[in-house]
């Protein structure tokens, strides 16, 4: 499924809602996360799961092609926890 | 970074302040959003949402596993696990947002 079809479906779902409405409701939610963990916060959505900001510390890596050895910084990537009860339904319980 | 923990509430309340539904028919559909994910990877199907990112229905074989604590041989079942993959986007917003 991608974004239009979720999107579709939504639609289908409310037919006294104006598709772009439809559509700004969907991409309010997903900007909504985003712009929260650029902000370093948590989104805790139960029984779905959690969006968090996972901290990597700065190391020294390797350029793979010449072998030289570079400074990668700090940075901080999204992190995506499964919840118990999607974690259950995947596995049929 | 200041270490909030967002909801389902507030993601309703974006919904309200943006498209100005009432806030219970806001909180429905973000519930059925979150619905339609989780019914169509349920069903193994991946979801793929264009610059947040991807999640998919990945199948783990079984194998022995041991209780760290005790070194007891445990089996773990086959299972379906969940990955998350974020776009490029995503990813390039929470290090800018998030850079000392």
């Amino acid at each position: 499924m991608i974004r239009s079809e979720l999107i579709q479906k939504i639609a289908d779902e409310n037919p006294h809602l104006y598709q772009r409405d439809v559509e700004r409701i969907v991409n309010t939610i997903f900007e909504e996360i985003v712009e929260a963990m650029a902000r370093g916060d948590r989104v805790e959505l139960r029984g779905f799961g959690a969006f968090s900001v996972k901290k990597r510390d700065a190391r020294v890596g390797r350029n793979p092609r010449t072998g030289d050895a570079v400074e990668v910084e700090e940075k901080h990537v999204p992190f995506f926890k499964t919840g118990k009860l999607l974690r259950d339904r995947l596995n049929g319980k | 970074m200041s270490g909030k923990t967002l909801t389902r509430m507030d993601l309703s309340e974006a919904v309200f302040r943006e498209v100005g539904l009432s806030r219970n028919e806001s909180a429905q559909l973000v519930e059925s959003v979150l619905a339609h994910i989780s019914d169509s990877l349920a069903s193994g199907e991946s979801v793929k949402i264009s610059s947040f990112g991807t999640f998919n229905v990945r199948d783990k074989a079984a194998r022995v596993g041991r209780n760290p604590k005790t070194g007891e041989e445990v089996p773990i079942l086959p299972r379906r696990v969940l990955t998350f993959r974020p776009s490029h986007l995503m990813k390039e917003r929470v290090a800018q947002g998030n850079k000392r």
